[in-house]
């Protein structure tokens, strides 16, 4: 198993964000979280990642325990994530920002390659290149924030709510770009509010309720049951 | 030269023609020019030095008078009192004022004191320090520390015993090697991290920086930087007054230039101290010849035009004079 959460006990202060939450992730999948506002989705994406320690539980990477380890470390093993709300640096162009990305030890050697990699699949971005990151359309800057996440030569990435407050138009774009990741080979954990799409793209979810994994199963499963069409799909 | 790999090759050719002309300077100008561009080269260092604090990982430290300060005194002291030479004192000078700036970094941001209180914390350290050496009998107290003076002849370079063609030199390879040392680190893996903290701290932490030990080699190379600065000025001046070195006016002065020229760019301090210090000196020639001379003329003037330059290019000359010539550079 590439990841695997054992028991995770997070707390904010006094308040509890995660409740004995496990889960697993196989390496080349794509596994869905799904669960309201608040439900501790963003929690457990920045416990994985390093910014928040919890309180009890392990975190296995390919069976070694990086529960507590500082952010830094964590994406030096290849464990990615493109943060809620598009944290892009918005004063240094579109090519720095993505240079930044690039800075990680494992993967400076291949900066080239992974830029042309990006350019590729974002060309609005090559076209901007120059361009203050600022000043991009919402949708362009988390496409930047996505390719600035890449450049770190991932090989899971996890997104915090990669469609919040775009387009929908720029939704679909953002959730093909996703996919077409994942099918050549990225290993991919996804919150995103649209319910019924994360579950189409997942092979594996699990749905968050007050900090707690009430449901799992194959995306096709918690697409068709009831408690999820009515909670979630408002079927 | 990969570090100026970025620049066009106009920025090539109007560098180094910038840097031949300095170099054949003192051949036409007399000293009282000399003198002026000496304090243009030490003024546009010091910015350097504190550019890479504020321009480039964003810290606001307005104590910047602590380091050169400290810098001053403990190389003319090992002067004066061990015999020790500046080369060597420039060294020793370097490692407290790095400790000074490591407590001061530490205290910051592990604490999480920013904006600011941060600033406040820089000048608190400045002021103590002023304090300090100010009753402190070893380095002469208030009274000052006085390097002996010798005759201009003895020309004893490794000592920094010599006439203005030395220091005028010296100033020079300072502020150009400042500017080397500054587009070496913005391009290099450091540089590329002290703006994605500059820029949004949780960004920079979720992609994998470590945002403490960024911010802790800002504040050790920043202040490292500016000793040396302060060991020019001991033996450039020969006397060092606590009230004068430590003072905050001194940390204000230092920041103006980088400020007027363009905050965060490689050329801003340079181009800052060119336009602040030659009209500064200038205003005061004028007056003074003008029998109107009083004291607080150059705080005003230095305050009119960091106001003219707010109202006029917020981000500094520098970014607009680079679109205006066409040239790229960071």
């Amino acid at each position: 198993m590439m990841l695997k959460v054992e028991t995770l006990d997070l707390f904010h202060g006094d308040a509890q964000a995660l409740d004995q939450v496990s889960l697993a992730v196989e390496a080349h999948s794509v596994v869905a979280i799904v669960g309201a506002n608040g439900a501790g989705k963003t929690s457990l994406i920045r416990t994985v990642a390093g910014i928040h320690k919890p309180a009890r539980g392990r975190i296995l990477w390919h069976g070694q325990d990086i529960a507590g380890w500082p952010s830094h470390k964590v994406c030096e093993l290849g464990i990615g994530q493109v943060a809620e709300g598009r944290q892009i640096f918005p004063t240094l162009t579109v090519r720095e920002n993505l240079e930044t990305g690039a800075m990680l030890k494992r993967a400076k050697a291949k900066r080239r390659v992974n830029l042309e990699r990006v350019l590729a699949l974002f060309p609005k971005l090559a076209q901007r290149e120059r361009q203050a990151a600022g000043t991009l359309s919402g949708g362009e800057q988390q496409m930047l924030a996505i390719g600035r996440c890449l450049m770190g030569e991932p090989s899971l990435v996890m997104f915090d709510e990669p469609s919040l407050g775009l387009a929908p138009a720029v939704v679909g774009e953002m959730l093909r770009t996703i996919r077409t990741l994942a099918s050549e080979g990225l290993t991919v954990v996804l919150v995103e509010q649209n319910v019924a799409v994360s579950l189409k793209l997942a092979d594996r979810a699990y749905v968050l309720e007050n900090g707690r994994i009430v449901l799992e199963g194959t995306g096709a499963e918690l697409l068709a049951d009831d408690r999820v069409r009515q909670a979630y799909l408002g079927l | 030269m990969s570090v100026f790999a970025a620049l066009n090759g106009r920025a090539r050719w109007l560098l180094a023609l910038f840097v031949a002309s300095l170099a054949l300077a003192p051949v036409a100008a007399d000293r009282y020019i000399l003198s002026v561009l000496i304090l243009i080269f030490y003024f546009a260092y010091l910015g350097q030095a504190w550019n890479i604090m504020m321009g480039f990982a964003g810290q606001l430290s307005l104590g910047h008078s602590l380091y050169v300060g400290l810098g001053a005194y403990v190389a003319a002291a090992l002067w004066t009192k061990f015999g020790v030479g500046p080369w060597a004192g420039m060294f020793a000078g370097m490692a407290v004022a790095m400790a000074f700036g490591a407590a001061i970094g530490w205290l910051g941001f592990r604490f999480g004191i920013a904006g600011v209180y941060f600033a406040l914390l820089t000048i608190a350290f400045a002021e103590f320090t002023r304090i300090a050496f100010d009753h402190m009998d070893w380095t002469g107290r208030a009274g000052g520390l006085f390097l002996p003076v010798r005759a201009e002849q003895a020309h004893q370079w490794w000592n920094l015993r010599g006439g203005p063609l030395l220091f005028y030199y010296l100033a020079l390879a300072l502020m150009l090697g400042a500017l080397w040392l500054c587009a070496a680190l913005r391009a290099a893996r450091i540089g590329h991290y002290w703006l994605a903290v500059r820029e949004d701290e949780a960004a920079a932490r979720a992609l994998g920086i470590d945002v403490f030990a960024v911010k802790m080699k800002a504040v050790l190379i920043s202040s490292a930087m500016a000793s040396v600065g302060g060991t020019f000025y001991a033996f450039y001046y020969n006397n060092l007054f606590p009230a004068q070195i430590f003072d905050m006016s001194r940390s204000i002065e230092m920041i103006l230039a980088p400020i007027v020229g363009g905050l965060g760019t490689l050329i801003g301090p340079i181009l800052g101290a060119f336009i602040l210090t030659p009209l500064g000196e200038g205003l005061i020639a004028a007056t003074e010849e003008a029998g109107l001379s009083a004291p607080g003329t150059k705080a005003v003037f230095y305050g009119l035009a960091l106001m003219a330059i707010v109202w006029v290019a917020p981000s500094g000359v520098w970014p607009w004079l680079r679109r205006k010539l066409g040239l790229e550079t960071p």
